[in-house]
Formats: C-alpha cells, structure tokens, sequence
C-alpha cells in the first residue's frame, strides 16, 4: 500500500483520441504536494504519511500549525490529508510528490467533498417515484409515500429514505482510469466526473478493487528523486560528451601524429633525393 | 487564461484541423471516417447544417440535416472529431435563425434556403490567433 496524494480540481474538459473517440476527462491539478509528517509504530501504532497541499499564507497560519509546518521545514499549507502505506513505503518528510505518481491507463479512486444540495426532497434525495399527476392526488405530486406500516410497530424505523439534507458528504468514485499525466504541470487527467466543485480538494489513491499493478512507482514519484535522475542524466551526458571530445581529440593528435610521421617521412624521403641528387649530380661534376 | 482554457487551446493546435467558416443555412459535406472490419474509409454526408453549438471551442458541435430517400436524416459532429476527415462549405444560405429546427417540419418547396451571394470571408481575429498560441 503506498500514498495518495492531494490534488486540487480544475474542472472538465474532453479529449479526442487518435482512433476517433472522444473521453471526458476531469483535470486534477498537484499543487506542491508535500510530505509534512510521518506516522510510525513506535509512536502512534500505525504507519502514514500526512500529506499538505497549496499555499497558505503564513499570517492566517494558527501558531500551532506554523511550529508543526517549520518542524518539516516546508511552507505553510492549505489543505492537509493522511494516508495509511506500508511501513516499506514511508516517505521522508519535506518530499514532494509529483504527477507521475499514476501512469495512464492505471485506475484510481477519487475522494471529494460533494456539491451541496441543501434540503432536498425524496425524490431528488433517493430517487422516489413522488405520487400520480392526476387521480386525486392534490399539492402533494412530490412526496414520499407512506413512511412505515400501523398502530403496530407504532413508529417510523430508524433510517426511513425521507427528506433531508443532501450533499456536502465525502463521496469516493471508484475506478476511474488516468487518461493522462502532466509532472511538469502537475496534471492529472482521469477518465469521468469526481465529487465536487470546481476548486475542490480531493484526494487520489490507487484503486482498491482492482489488483495493484506491477509498474507502480514504490514508494512514490517524488521530485527529488525526478530531479536526481535529471541531474544523473546530464551527468552522463556531460560525461559521454567529454569521452566523444576526449576520443575525438585523441583521433585528432593521432591524425596530427600520424600527418608529422608522413611529413618526416617525406623530408627524410626528399633529403635522401637530395642527397641522392647531389651525389649523382657531383657525380655529373666529376 | 485558466488552466482549462489553456489545455483546451494547446489540444486545438495539436488537432491542426481546418474548419472552414460556416453558420447555419449553409451546405456542407463532412467526410467522415468509417471503419468496417480493419480497413477505413470516408464517407461523405452532404447536407444542410441547421445548428452550431458549443461555439469555436472543443466542446463545438454542428447538426446536418439532409433527405434520404424521402426520410430526414440527422448527425450531430463535434467540430474537432478525429473521425473527421474534413468539412467543406458547398452553398451558402441566407437564413434569419441561429438554429433551423423549423424546417425539420418542412418538406420540399418550402424547405429550401435562399443563396446567400454576399459572403464574405471572415478576418481572422488578433484574439483567436494569440488564443492558439497561448
């Protein structure tokens, strides 16, 4: 089991793929996704990580928050979020994760808090049926029904689908599938609707009813280890351009060499002429 | 420009597709690719576009209307469908609605759109060329 991360959402847009279909996606945006402290067995009896997203501003920062975010020694964040793994798969604190966390194709479930609806009827709340248009039935087309039986049981049971208040829950969709990531942008693009509005905190995780795939990244696609690859990629690119110099200037001197060699060669050759020449020519002489 | 916005643009430049400018009224022919088994093909589809929708955007989409074999015959495109091979303007109509659902009501004589004779192409807008760029 390894972390999640929190992701802001931007909103919903639609993408034609190159066989022709298009799929609506909902963009998910990483905003300085860092590590702000760790859970361990010793101390708290389970292992996680707690997770803080966006910027917040230090000023409207509780002293109480601001003495725990200086503890990690990262900025005072907006939103804050723990997520259990395994032991094997904490993270430093500081560590920022990045959108490469997920790869295409991967399903995730998504958790938001959701639009809310205020006091809803029964049949925008549970999807009652409401009563008949006509036959009698007056003022009332959009009510519940009956709520229970007679004098026996006497009362209304305790979880009645009634009216009430809707929306504004933490609602998980399940399986949705990353159509796309962005690490530069930190843009994730999965496949469907998530819970709540436009500007919205969710959280992403790995889909629990599917099996974990193997390509995962354990324990997570930080950044630091995405700029330790850079900087071993330019390392080795710098270090191959200085071997193709080094090997080329070596061919060069060997080229220089081997032109001093034939050059010698040829003064040795032309003062042999000379000295040939000069004989033959005393010899004329004589 | 917000973030959607900006995806939305970047993906039209990435399509690179060559939508003429039509409204309403006018007659086109869409070629639309079709696959049957493993080869593809494109078929065209030539009749009047009686609505626009969704705007110049990714999310655009236009109905064209035509008669087949004496039954009216409907398709909704999205403007940037990758199933679109291309769109071509065939007649220019002079119309006065945004949206021709009337004549979805109307048979032969009546059903016809006066030639529009006074099209002119459209400047392209300094707005929607930095739009593509950004």
């Amino acid at each position: 089991m390894r972390t999640g991360v929190i992701a802001r959402k931007v909103g919903m847009t639609r993408l034609f793929m190159e066989d022709g279909k298009q799929v609506p996606v909902t963009v998910l945006q990483l905003d300085g996704c860092q590590v702000v402290a760790q859970r361990t067995p010793e101390r708290d009896g389970y292992t996680a990580v707690q997770l803080g997203a966006g910027a917040a501003k230090a000023k409207r920062t509780t002293q109480a928050m601001r003495g725990h975010f200086a503890a990690a020694k990262v900025a005072p964040k907006r939103k804050m979020a723990e997520f259990r793994v395994a032991p094997e798969n904490l993270i430093g604190v500081g560590e920022e994760i990045t959108a490469d966390h997920y790869f295409e194709g991967q399903f995730v479930d998504v958790s938001g808090t959701s639009i809310g609806k205020g006091f809803a009827g029964a049949m925008k709340r549970h999807n009652f049926g409401g009563l008949r248009a006509s036959h009698g039935v007056s003022i009332s087309h959009r009510s519940h029904g009956s709520t229970g039986q007679c004098q026996d049981p006497g009362k209304v049971f305790k979880g009645k689908k009634m009216a009430g208040h809707m929306g504004a829950a933490r609602v998980t969709t399940q399986n949705l599938q990353v159509v796309r990531t962005d690490a530069e942008r930190g843009i994730i693009m999965v496949k469907g609707a998530v819970p709540g509005s436009k500007g919205g905190w969710v959280t992403i995780k790995d889909a629990v009813k599917k099996p974990a795939p193997d390509n995962l990244i354990l324990p997570a696609a930080l950044k630091s280890a995405a700029e330790e690859a850079a900087r071993q990629a330019e390392e080795a690119a710098r270090q191959a351009e200085e071997e193709a110099k080094a090997a080329e200037e070596a061919r060069l001197a060997e080229e220089a060499a081997a032109q001093d060699e034939a050059l010698m060669e040829a003064e040795a050759d032309i003062q042999a002429d000379k000295a040939d020449g000069g004989d033959t020519d005393k010899k004329e002489g004589e | 420009m917000d973030l959607i916005a900006q995806l939305e643009a970047e993906q039209i430049s990435a399509l690179a597709k060559d939508i003429p400018d039509f409204k309403a009224g006018d007659t086109v022919r869409v070629g639309y690719k079709v696959t049957e088994g493993t080869r593809t093909r494109v078929q065209n589809f030539e009749g009047v576009c009686i609505a626009r929708k969704g705007g110049e955007g990714i999310a655009g989409s236009f109905t064209v209307r035509k008669i087949s074999f004496g039954e009216g015959v409907e398709r909704v495109f999205p403007l940037y469908s990758t199933n679109i091979e291309h769109i071509q303007v065939v007649r220019r109509g002079k119309v006065r609605r945004a949206k021709l659902y009337y004549l979805r009501a109307r048979r032969g004589k009546s059903a016809r759109i006066a030639e529009d004779n006074t099209y002119k192409p459209r400047k392209p807008k300094a707005g929607a060329a930095a739009q593509t760029q950004g």
